[in-house]
């Protein structure tokens, strides 16, 4: 890799003075970062190693929610008591991704961050929009079988890759934010973009601007959730498609309330508000589900390679929504899908 | 003063506590800490599988937490504590994990070796696995070409039995 500066920020003041430099990158976990140094896809001036600012600590909030600080590691996130009794299904999306070293050294705020895994953007002899604006799209018409089916554009068809993300998008988190022009808090549904015509630009982060933290709103799905993802071998490998699913339900079995957002198929966790509302009110049923899963796969287009997608992330919708309802979440470590 | 800048790349002085030695190195600010490990200290029992967090050949205890050695910059880790594969025996006396690995016949080519035991050195110490699933389950990052997971499972699962209290 090339060689560059590095600055240890003492306070976030100074983080985000030096941060806004362009050519210039924030070192955290650093499991993303380093590798993409190493392929040189990122070739920054300097680093700004935040590890030791002061968001390391996850705290209750007065509504009863949960703030996540974005220093916290993916591990201690997972595992923390506080998460796994009231947002087992961020939990479960975390366990689900990486291996245990990654989510030892992997940070809140660097999930956010991460970039995609597509092929092309990793190899720097390839065209890709992504890495190197205008340089054209390998992936489209090469190999596409792990990419977008949802959402895509001319220029980019990558996925997002984060697991924690597609629960984050569920549970309706907030993202906060500190930039040169101080403090703002972005909800989860605006902080990642489509690609368009900017695939370049992952998220709608200002220059300089940090993740502080990720707030979660007070939830009452119960045990009516999963994380069910599906992927080429049953560990550590990123999803072909993923499904998060948390219900609410009256006493009766009708669904009150329901969120639903998959991963591994789009530039973003991907959901869809008419998907849900076409579960409200309703008793579970193949029909029902169907129908929402329809919806939510609705403008969905294979690029070739991932045209299985399609008909892999209708079954795995309706496959996430029974176990939703039975209040059976999937299990990450017995593999069977039930 | 925690504050340090590298202004043209110069190395970095760093101080680490590694296998219970005090080393103080400058290095600069792209060197890996496997590279580190390998390079700078000539400690070669941490290997350099895929270098970029796919194999898990590299695993070490950072700070008691199992960590891939070779996605992690050296300069980040000023003040910590690192134990390699060198670090686990004391003496001549193999650590129960080491011994367990002889006794179930856990490796054949040995590369992966270290790896898988610093990274079920961590696993004990994280406490989260009970059952053979999640014992495979949380292993998931340690590769072994040689395919020795159904004995280097059983060798992890004969040391966390003896670690349990009984039921």
């Amino acid at each position: 890799m090339r060689n560059f500066g590095y600055f240890r920020a003492a306070s976030a003041a100074e983080a985000v003075q030096a941060g806004a430099t362009p050519q210039v990158h924030y070192l955290a976990g650093g499991t993303n970062l380093v590798d993409l140094l190493k392929y040189r896809v990122e070739q920054p001036e300097a680093l700004v190693d935040i590890n030791r600012l002061p968001y390391g600590h996850i705290e209750e909030l007065p509504d009863g929610g949960l703030r996540l600080g974005a220093l916290v590691t993916n591990a201690a996130t997972a595992y923390d008591a506080r998460v796994q009794a009231r947002y087992p299904l961020l939990s479960s999306a975390i366990l689900a991704g990486a291996s245990a070293q990654l989510r030892n050294a992997a940070t809140n705020g660097g999930n956010l961050n991460q970039r995609t895994r597509c092929p092309y953007f990793y190899d720097v002899a390839a065209a890709c929009n992504k890495r190197e604006p205008g340089s054209g799209c390998a992936a489209l018409g090469g190999h596409n079988r792990d990419l977008a089916i949802l959402g895509t554009s001319e220029s980019c068809i990558a996925t997002f890759p984060s697991d924690m993300c597609v629960a984050l998008r569920v549970l309706d988190a907030q993202v906060r934010l500190l930039g040169p022009a101080g403090e703002r808090v972005v909800p989860i549904a605006e902080y990642h973009r489509l690609p368009g015509a900017e695939p370049w630009r992952d998220n709608n982060l200002l220059p300089g601007e940090l993740v502080t933290a990720i707030d979660l709103p007070p939830t009452d799905f119960g045990q009516h959730y999963t994380y069910l993802k599906i992927r080429d071998r049953l560990s550590y490998a990123f999803a072909l498609v993923s499904v998060a699913v948390a219900l609410r339900l009256d006493e009766a079995g009708h669904v009150l309330d329901a969120h639903l957002a998959l991963g591994g198929v789009a530039h973003k966790p991907w959901r869809v508000s008419e998907a849900e509302d076409l579960l409200t009110g309703q008793l579970p049923s193949a029909e029902v589900f169907g129908a929402a899963a329809d919806a939510l796969l609705a403008g969905a287009k294979g690029q070739g390679e991932n045209d299985f997608k399609l008909v892999l992330a209708r079954r795995a919708i309706v496959r996430a929504c029974w176990q939703a309802a039975a209040g059976t979440p999937q299990s990450q470590s017995d593999k069977h899908i039930r | 003063m925690s504050e340090t800048i590298s202004y043209n790349n110069a190395p970095v002085p760093v101080a680490l506590t590694i296998n219970g030695q005090v080393h103080q190195i400058a290095v600069e600010p792209r060197t890996t800490l496997l590279d580190l490990l390998r390079e700078h200290l000539g400690l070669m029992g941490t290997k350099k599988g895929c270098d970029h967090g796919q194999c898990g050949a590299c695993t070490v205890l950072l700070n008691g937490e199992r960590r891939v050695s070779c996605l992690t910059l050296a300069v980040s880790h000023d003040e910590a504590t690192v134990t390699t594969v060198e670090g686990l025996a004391e003496g001549d006396v193999l650590s129960p994990l080491q011994q367990a690995f002889l006794e179930y016949d856990a490796f054949q080519c040995g590369y992966c070796t270290p790896g898988q035991l610093c990274s079920a050195q961590g696993l004990l110490r994280e406490g989260h696995a009970r059952t053979r699933d999640e014992v495979r389950e949380l292993m998931s990052g340690n590769l072994c070409r040689c395919g020795a997971y159904p004995h280097i499972t059983d060798a992890i699962l004969s040391v966390l039995l003896t670690q349990q209290p009984a039921p």
